[in-house]
């Protein structure tokens, strides 16, 4: 047995020699030992040590889809904007249209990069007039600052906060009831992507996210450090009667990935652009961010490739990097991210295609370790969204 | 965790159980609970013979793809069709139901130079 490429390749055995043979340093969230103690399997992942399982991939899944669970996503990187010209720089840096945010709303955006591509993706939260969160991804943080403080010819107050929060995404059909005893807000009736910023589980100054990576619904909650280890054991006291567990990065991207949700550095890199990645939704040409010329471009123009998800007709499961042909054999493009879907129990994944494929119902073929097995175009999500 | 004392082991995470000249392969138990949930075994190699130290099939987890490498050189004679429809026996049983390939030895001799139980244990660190 041995590890062939895939986006997880350093889960498993090759992990140990990758640590032992990199000089940059692993950071610990804050509650390492806990996760430890739970059991879960430890990988570096963006540069911290995270919990990749508990138990089983599978039934962390599961437990996510049809009751509630616990991601520990203290990794992520918050960024706090304030000033009178903070929606001013975020409207240059972010390709969404966050004038139109109120205070207590989120928003999905990117931030395009000056070469075509997407620095990052990310959440903007309004915390107030003149005050922002922008909420990133762990392995882009450094990167992601240095850009936005390059970009800040407009004299707005930066704080990188990303030390002092963590982050747990409660998420499952379930999560609303199992945390309601912690907070006086109806999380009900919360609608998605808003959030308050209040007392949850006796801990001030909590945000409660009415957002989420999985589809299922549920709650990000952004704890101060300090608060970290009570709040997580309140949270899983309030679930014990719903079933509440601990869940994985594993079950996180087959979770992800059956919603059709893009992961920076497999789906969506410094070279891909927005448009080409499905992410026009968000990419608002009513304003001008960075690359607004070439974004109008490829906007008026059309993309030569594009994003698509895809489900496995023939047996077999697509994984990142596999190549993907037309029926006479050449190449058309390239898987960016692959599993078997838990939920479904086929093989689905995305890949960027020539745009000549891209089109819903599209017939292609996924080299799948030597052999060409047809899979078909889909509208995603490949599992209907519970949210 | 289970090595039984009684069967060869690879660097590769194989397990082989001799029978007569015939050997029977699976992966160990180290090696399911690193890659996790199987959910695909593929064996194209059925009726053919592979080489000592060849990629017979591949094991697919949630999360990655594993090659399988032939422990010895031999004639794969038939695989352990209950995992077409149940790949998590690998998980629960991977030293029994959960056996992946039934071959015939070229030479069964060579099977000494495998790996003890003892062995493989020190390797893994388990």
């Amino acid at each position: 047995m041995g590890n062939k490429a895939g986006e997880f390749i350093f889960v498993f055995l090759t992990s140990i020699k990758l640590m032992e043979n990199t000089t940059s340093i692993i950071t610990q969230v804050p509650l390492n030992d806990l996760h430890e103690s739970l059991g879960a399997k430890m990988v570096p992942f963006a540069g911290f040590n995270m919990p990749v399982r508990y138990s089983s991939d599978l039934e962390e899944h599961h437990t996510i889809r049809n009751g509630v669970g616990v991601f520990d996503v203290s990794h992520m990187g918050e960024f706090r904007l304030k000033g009178p010209q903070a929606l001013e720089l975020i409207q240059l840096i972010s390709s969404n249209d966050a004038s139109i945010l109120t205070n207590g709303k989120i928003q999905y955006s990117c931030m395009p990069n000056d070469k075509g591509g997407i620095v990052d993706d990310l959440l903007i939260y309004k915390i107030e007039d003149e005050e922002y969160l922008l909420v990133v991804n762990a392995g882009n943080i450094q990167k992601d600052w240095d850009w936005i403080v390059k970009n800040n010819s407009f004299e707005v107050e930066m704080t990188n906060e990303s030390a002092d929060w963590c982050l747990f995404a409660v998420q499952g059909p379930k999560a609303a009831e199992a945390l309601q005893s912690l907070t006086a807000t109806d999380l009900k009736v919360m609608e998605y992507y808003t959030f308050i910023i209040g007392e949850f589980a006796n801990v001030s100054n909590i945000i409660i996210s009415a957002t989420g990576y999985t589809g299922a619904g549920g709650f990000e909650i952004y704890v101060p450090k300090a608060f970290a280890l009570q709040v997580w054991n309140k949270i899983f006291e309030a679930g014990a009667s719903y079933g509440i567990k601990p869940i994985g990065l594993g079950a996180r991207d087959t979770l992800r990935l059956e919603m059709g949700y893009c992961l920076y550095g497999n789906d969506i890199d410094d070279t891909t652009s927005p448009l080409e990645a499905g992410l026009g939704w968000v990419t608002k040409l009513n304003k001008k961010c960075i690359n607004y010329e070439y974004l109008l471009q490829q906007k008026e123009n059309g993309v030569s490739k594009k994003l698509v998800g895809f489900t496995m007709i023939d047996r077999g499961i697509p994984r990142g990097h596999y190549e993907i042909q037309n029926e006479a054999g050449e190449t058309i493009g390239t898987v960016t991210s692959g599993t078997q879907s838990p939920t479904l129990g086929i093989g689905i994944g995305m890949g960027y295609v020539h745009s000549a494929y891209a089109k819903v119902g599209s017939e292609i073929f996924i080299l799948v370790r030597g052999k060409k097995l047809k899979a078909q175009v889909v509208k995603m999500p490949f599992v209907n969204r519970q949210v | 965790m289970n090595f039984p004392s009684e069967l060869k082991y690879t660097a590769e995470h194989e397990w082989l159980r001799l029978e007569g000249d015939h050997a029977i392969i699976g992966i160990t138990e180290f090696a399911q609970k690193e890659l996790g949930d199987i959910v695909f075994i593929d064996i194209p190699t059925i009726g053919t013979v592979v080489g000592d130290g060849a990629v017979f099939g591949s094991v697919e987890a949630v999360k990655t793809v594993s090659d399988l490498f032939m422990p010895l050189s031999g004639e794969v004679l038939a695989f352990n069709t209950a995992l077409e429809s149940s790949p998590e026996l690998v998980n629960t049983d991977p030293y029994g139901k959960g056996w992946m390939v039934k071959v015939k030895l070229a030479d069964t001799a060579a099977v000494s130079g495998l790996l003890s139980a003892a062995d493989y244990q020190k390797l893994v660190g388990a």
